[in-house]
């Protein structure tokens, strides 16, 4: 799989990067946005929301359905991606760099998942 | 355990690398990769689609055109040899049962081609629809295998694998030809608003057709279409969907389809299953229209899907939406609703609630996309 290893994930299909300064980069997976199809429409948090862990906190809509996206952890939003508002196919074509979602002073997170871990709830025959 | 029913294309369409998806029991490819420029691809050069859920029977026999008038409520006998038409088969109540094409394919034979969520339901109806008639109804769903080959070079292609005569097959129109030297049924209809062709073959043939056409589309920018962009396609066309915009709570008039309705059929005295009911909602879409269907755009970028309500600008629900989506051609989402005939005169402005946010769009004549010709 091409989960990278050094993200952490949800059941929901996010990904976080480890905090640095405190602040977290929240995406989609790859696995997520191949699901999903074409997406043609994001809402994002605001910058200054407080988001929490297992709620929702935007959509991603694709050709064919709606999707809630999931904050993986309680915070801040200090950040949101410009270019993914501006570009919905950047979620495709770059789901775990230029697709990232945003950025997210952390206060607290949930049990989240490894690359390992992640691999195997979503491909489970191996 | 999957107990989905493959194509003959099945191991083509998993090399390709498709996202599959279960569309009425049948495992068909959803999308290859991009579904918009899959989409695209259909609209500007060429798409080919793996077809081969559609439910085939055949119906032949002395009197299959006098029993398919009785049967369906199109004038199906008048159908000369060689031509099809877009039909609907109802219950005696008037409802939608299915939708259908049929070819006419010798004074005595008919090819119906049915949804594949109701190829069963039309067949058991037409098994028992043809009772006292001379006329046998066969399952033909496991005899053919179905490509479609559509877009504005799909002629140009579809030229390179057969000597059949294109451009003397009519829009509407079928012949048993060659394609890539296997015996087939070719006819120029399709889904999708394009010029097209569709080739009914043997499921062993399939795989080489589909490759002699993959082949022949090269520099003609023809791409494998899943089921994903067909929607999109025929949506933008402003084609009904069974099962969206048609379905056994509706007759062909509550659809604005009341022309197949053919109430001066001259056969069976006239008589045909549904005949009753169907004059009454003639008279009723005449006198006091039920709500219409209608398009739907949308200049926001959240999308009215199926089943979304339908409200006025001061909040009141007028309609529901039956199908909606992003539209590639127009760059903006689109939707089909039965709307109240109060608002349903193009340019009027309606809003769809949008998980609980009234979005505005404009009401407006369908289709939405219509090719040059």
């Amino acid at each position: 799989m091409s989960n990278p290893q050094h993200l952490q994930y949800t059941k929901e299909h996010e990904w976080l990067t480890a905090a640095e300064a405190g602040v977290s980069t929240v995406g989609i997976t790859k696995h997520a946005a191949d699901a999903l199809g074409d997406i043609v429409y994001v809402q994002l948090p605001e910058v200054g929301d407080a988001v929490t862990a297992g709620e929702t906190c935007g959509e991603l809509e694709s050709t064919k359905s709606v999707s809630d996206l999931y904050s993986p952890v309680t915070g801040e939003v200090v950040e949101v991606n410009q270019d993914v508002l501006d570009d919905n196919s950047l979620v495709n074509s770059a789901p775990f760099e230029g697709g990232w979602l945003f950025k997210v002073r952390v206060e607290s997170t949930d049990e989240l998942l490894s690359a390992d871990e992640y691999d195997a709830l979503t491909n489970p025959q191996g | 355990m999957s107990s989905l029913r493959l194509t003959a294309l099945d191991a083509l369409h998993r090399a390709l690398g498709a996202t599959m998806t279960d569309f009425a029991g049948w495992d068909m490819p959803l999308r290859y990769g991009s579904e918009r420029e899959e989409h695209l691809a259909v609209r500007t050069q060429a798409g080919l689609f793996d077809l081969s859920h559609m439910g085939e029977i055949t119906v032949t026999g002395p009197q299959a055109g006098e029993m398919l008038d009785h049967a369906l409520v199109g004038f199906v006998s008048a159908l000369g040899v060689l031509r099809a038409r877009y039909t609907m088969i109802c219950a005696e109540d008037g409802g939608i049962l299915d939708d259908l094409i049929v070819y006419r394919l010798r004074e005595d034979a008919f090819l119906v081609v049915a949804n594949a969520s109701n190829a069963q339901l039309v067949l058991d109806e037409l098994i028992a629809r043809a009772k006292g008639f001379d006329a046998v109804v066969t399952d033909d769903r496991d005899t053919y295998a179905l490509i479609a080959v559509q877009g504005p070079e799909s002629t140009a292609i579809l030229a390179k694998t057969t000597e059949a005569d294109l451009p003397g097959l009519k829009y509407y129109a079928i012949l048993p030809a060659q394609v890539a030297g296997r015996d087939v049924l070719l006819a120029r209809t399709g889904y999708t608003g394009e010029d097209g062709f569709e080739i009914f073959c043997n499921p062993g043939d399939a795989e080489a057709i589909w490759q002699a056409l993959t082949g022949a589309g090269e520099g003609h920018g023809l791409v494998p279409c899943g089921l994903s962009c067909r929607d999109t396609l025929r949506l933008e066309a402003g084609m009904p969907l069974y099962g969206h915009e048609l379905s056994t709570d509706l007759t062909p008039f509550d659809a604005g389809l009341g022309r197949v309705v053919r109430f001066d059929k001259t056969t069976n005295d006239g008589a045909f299953v549904g005949r009753k009911a169907l004059e009454k909602a003639a008279a009723e879409a005449e006198a006091n229209p039920p709500r219409v269907l209608v398009g739907l755009v949308s200049e926001g970028k959240r999308v009215p899907r199926a089943e979304y309500t339908v409200v006025s600008t001061d909040g009141a629900p007028i309609g529901r939406i039956t199908s909606g989506a992003p539209s590639p051609t127009l760059g903006k989402p689109i939707a089909i609703a039965y709307v109240d005939a109060a608002h349903a005169a193009p340019g009027t402005t309606v809003a769809v609630d949008v998980r609980g946010k009234h979005e505005p769009v404009q009401v407006v004549a369908l289709p939405f996309y219509k090719r040059a010709r």
